[in-house]
């Protein structure tokens, strides 16, 4: 099949991720997952923050919005609701959506946007040199968490456990290494008519010796095809399940969008761009402000 | 009955949050109006939802006279503390006629001059049907000392009341009546004797408020997202905005930081929307960092900023021009930006529209800078033209090859958006090379940096040219910005002086070299701002050399605005001092 999306026959950019990172097997899951879904690369939108994972964008050919550290979902929204014919596609890692864009985690879930949400959760700082992450996991030691503290001590953030609470609309997780199952979920997530989050584990070869390839083999098993996503209590208790963890659909439910109910495509279909000022409709709101209360 | 001109009346309600005083001065304002008078109401409240002392001053006059006064001809209190807290900032004189109820006039300062009525307001409000109608009654009085005819006001309290039905709106009607016979009285015994012209055309015209100006030049701008935390005195924007939305078909999003707002805005700016922020100078804190990411993506973004005095929380319910500075240093890294400051309704209007176009022609922030005292006033104006009202996209469809930082020789690139063209968008925070892909290299990175400030020497280009009102050869010259404009104005037709002329800036950044020539013309520059350093007056000199004397700076930074009293006095009195 043709890769439209692959931006390296143009270019060839100098990729700022160490060999064997697992983000190279993403980026191809990614773009084998857009191919099948047959979307064109000027319609996809590629939004990200700061950090390894949220590089994607400079990797892929599609349209690109890279912003700021922690805020990748905000301008996300936007984009998806200035212009609802966009795939929104949010490609980031677990510091920059759990760490340092937390509220705007919360508050997007609640607005269920339609756009789709990777996390790349290697359960480390990469990019800042190997501190702790948000996910970061009981006694891992770093420079900043150090042995002689007993490591992490803050309770590992549970991101599923957290977005199945606000009653997420399309709630997963993935192995990034095994690219089959990874990029079926990546299609269900972007196929989703709502706000969608699929963590994806990943080892980081450099930073974290500790849940690497095999530690996520061991500790990690597919929910069994007679496991019912739409059942919300199950799928919480899924989510906070640590012995291993889950991984596929934890959670799905249908509901309206954020562009739904925003009442701004109600009468209009068009794109924000394609709209002009209804001048008549302003007069006639001028001209009755005739008075004060 | 008063030492000015008996053309122009200043009536002052003052009472407690939830009093209704809004009410009475709404009710007023409107059918004042409508029996052919210019109006103006300013407000000046506590941070309260309930109680405090608030109040409201309704100037009515044969032309237009539309700033702060600090004389009261009429004072009505409608608590007991309103009079302290009048007297408190020296709003009450020996010429005030105050008319109350008894309990509420009590707490007159000294008792060795000055008129006062006692009209039992509330006695007469139960009478009719319950103390509900006190503020109609209240009405009814001043209404009759300006010669409303009563079925101008017959005809307010009909539509207004309708809803509640046949009942309400007679009580009202007798409520009215009842506080117009008391009025009428007053102005047959002389106790009170205005001159005020009337003028049938003034019925047609419009009221609004700084917060409707800024709105309805939003719509018309094009504005189809507004994305806001609120905060006040910039809430009012989002709240008319929301009201409109589904009329207008705009994106209105209550967001959980101002860090969200702006991220949004920013977000629908790239897939072609036109997107707005209205925010305090402490939401606008929480921008700072998406401001420069707007710089950094070279994206259009409209900030309204509604100034009140800081730092931190300072007094959130009240006025300042202390964020100047801010908007114009704020953000990591140099990028251009523009500051406009609207002076009157017209501009707000004007200039909240143009930002729009402006900032998607030059692909970078514009803000509209207002502060408390602009966007709670409100006074007639007469319809707004729209006809010459334009907007432009500058949005290109783009080219399988397109790059969204094509290095140009005004430094401005052709903006695409996604899914518009052959081609894809990349925006990067970071720097970035012409296709807006990540950039190490050094010998790049430099070139955007010039690429992104060349667009200053356009946006000089475009300058908003300062006004300057007055005579050709004046010997002063007085500077004034955004909300001052008024204020100024009616100090200086007061003096009548033949060699002070006024100068005001709606644009306040950049400044071109230019404005040079009309500031080294005067003998002497003064300037009149509503903060502590005089932060337009540092603007000026940064920007093009010229400095202003201490001593001829006019700073209040008190938390209520300028009266025209103070400027009068600051041009009258050789030394110049701070008032606050």
């Amino acid at each position: 099949m043709r890769n439209d999306f692959e931006i390296m026959n143009d270019v060839n950019y100098d990729i700022a991720w160490c060999p064997g990172c697992g983000n190279y097997q993403i980026r191809e899951t990614l773009q084998e997952a857009l191919t099948e879904l047959e979307l064109r690369p000027q319609e996809v939108v590629i939004v990200s923050g700061i950090g390894q994972a949220a590089k994607m964008g400079h990797y892929v050919k599609a349209n690109v919005f890279n912003g700021l550290h922690g805020r990748a979902l905000s301008p996300a929204m936007a984009i998806n609701a200035a212009n609802p014919d966009l795939k929104v596609i949010v490609e980031s890692g677990d510091g920059c959506s759990y760490g340092e864009g937390g509220n705007h985690f919360v508050h997007t879930i609640l607005r269920n946007p339609n756009i789709t949400m990777f996390v790349h959760n290697n359960m480390v700082y990469g990019l800042t040199k190997g501190q702790a992450s948000p996910t970061s996991q009981s006694g891992f030691i770093t420079s900043v968490q150090t042995a002689d503290r007993h490591g992490v001590t803050n309770t590992p953030f549970n991101p599923l456990a957290i977005a199945i609470s606000l009653d997420a609309s399309f709630v997963g997780r993935a192995f990034g290494s095994d690219k089959e199952q990874t990029k079926q979920l990546m299609m269900k997530a972007i196929r989703h008519k709502g706000f969608a989050i699929l963590d994806i584990f990943q080892p980081c070869v450099t930073y974290n010796r500790i849940n690497n390839y095999r530690w996520y083999k061991e500790n990690t098993y597919y929910l069994p095809e007679s496991y019912d996503p739409t059942d919300h209590v199950e799928a919480f208790k899924k989510a906070i399940e640590r012995n291993k963890y889950p991984l596929g659909v934890l959670y799905e439910n249908s509901k309206p969008t954020f562009v739904d109910n925003s009442g701004a495509y109600e009468k209009d279909k068009k794109p924000l761009f394609e709209r002009e000022l209804d001048k008549e409709r302003l007069s006639e709101l001028i001209d009755s402000m005739t008075e004060i209360g | 009955m008063n030492h000015l001109t008996s053309s122009d009346a200043s009536i002052v309600l003052a009472g407690a949050a939830g009093q209704g005083i809004e009410t009475v001065a709404g009710m007023l304002a409107t059918v004042v109006k409508e029996a052919g008078y210019h109006v103006f109401v300013t407000r000046e409240f506590m941070s309260r939802i309930r109680g405090g002392t608030n109040s409201l001053q309704l100037r009515i006059s044969s032309d237009r006279r539309v700033s702060y006064l600090r004389r009261t001809d009429i004072a009505v209190p409608l608590s007991v503390t309103a009079i302290p807290h009048l007297e408190r900032y020296s709003r009450l004189s020996t010429d005030t006629l105050l008319i109350g109820e008894k309990e509420y006039l009590h707490n007159k300062r000294g008792s060795e001059s000055g008129k006062s009525i006692e009209v039992p307001f509330s006695d007469i409000a139960k009478e009719i049907g319950g103390s509900i109608y006190t503020n109609t009654v209240a009405s009814g009085v001043i209404a009759a000392i300006f010669e409303v005819t009563p079925n101008l006001v017959y005809e307010y309290l009909t539509k207004r009341f309708a809803r509640k039905g046949e009942k309400i709106v007679q009580q009202n009607i007798e409520a009215y009546d009842r506080g117009h016979k008391i009025g009428s009285d007053l102005v047959k015994s002389e106790e009170v004797s205005f001159q005020i012209r009337k003028n049938p055309e003034i019925k047609h015209e419009l009221i609004l408020g700084g917060t409707d100006a800024i709105a309805l030049g939003a719509i018309a701008g094009g504005c189809n997202f507004i994305a806001s935390y609120p905060m006040s005195p910039s809430t009012g924007v989002l709240t008319f905005l929301a009201q409109q939305a589904c009329k207008f078909g705009m994106v209105v999003d209550q967001t959980e930081d101002e860090i969200s707002a702006i991220n949004k805005g920013i977000g629908a700016w790239y897939a072609g929307g036109r997107a707005m922020v209205t925010t305090s100078g402490g939401g606008f804190a929480l921008m700072t960092e998406g401001l420069s990411l707007a710089g950094m993506m070279e994206s259009p973004m409209v900030i309204h900023l509604a100034q009140r005095p800081g730092p931190a929380t300072g007094l959130p319910t009240r006025t300042a021009q202390g964020d100047l500075r801010h908007v114009i240093n704020a953000g990591h890294g140099d990028f251009p930006r523009i500051v406009f400051a609207p002076g009157t309704l017209e501009e707000a209007f004007i200039l909240t529209q143009q930002s729009f176009n402006v900032a998607a022609k030059f692909q970078v922030p514009v803000f509209v800078l207002t502060d408390q005292y602009f966007v709670d006033s409100s006074y007639n104006i007469p319809k707004l033209d729209l006809s010459a009202i334009e907007n432009t996209s500058y949005i290109s469809k783009t080219k399988q090859d397109y790059q969204r930082y094509r290095l140009t020789a005004d430094g401005i690139s052709p903006r695409g958006i996604p899914n518009n063209g052959q081609g894809t968008v990349v925006a990067d925070s970071d720097e970035h090379d012409e296709d807006g892909h990540i950039t190490e290299n050094l010998i790049t990175a430099p070139k955007m940096v010039e690429k992104r400030m060349r667009k200053f020497e356009k946006i000089r280009d475009d300058f908003i040219n300062p006004r300057v009102i007055g005579p050709d050869n004046y010997k002063s010259l007085i500077i004034s910005w955004g909300s001052n404009f008024h204020v100024v104005r009616e100090a200086l037709d007061e003096l009548q002086s033949d060699d002070v002329a006024s100068m005001h800036f709606s644009q306040v950044y950049p400044l071109p070299d230019i404005i040079r020539n009309p500031l080294e013309r005067a003998d002497e520059v003064l300037i009149v701002e509503n903060n502590v350093t005089g932060q337009f007056a540092d603007v000026i000199l940064t920007e093009t050399g010229f400095q202003i004397p201490q001593e001829n700076k006019l700073l209040k930074y008190d938390g209520l605005p300028f009266a025209v009293e103070d400027v009068i006095e600051f041009i009258e009195g050789g030394s110049r001092q701070e008032v606050s």
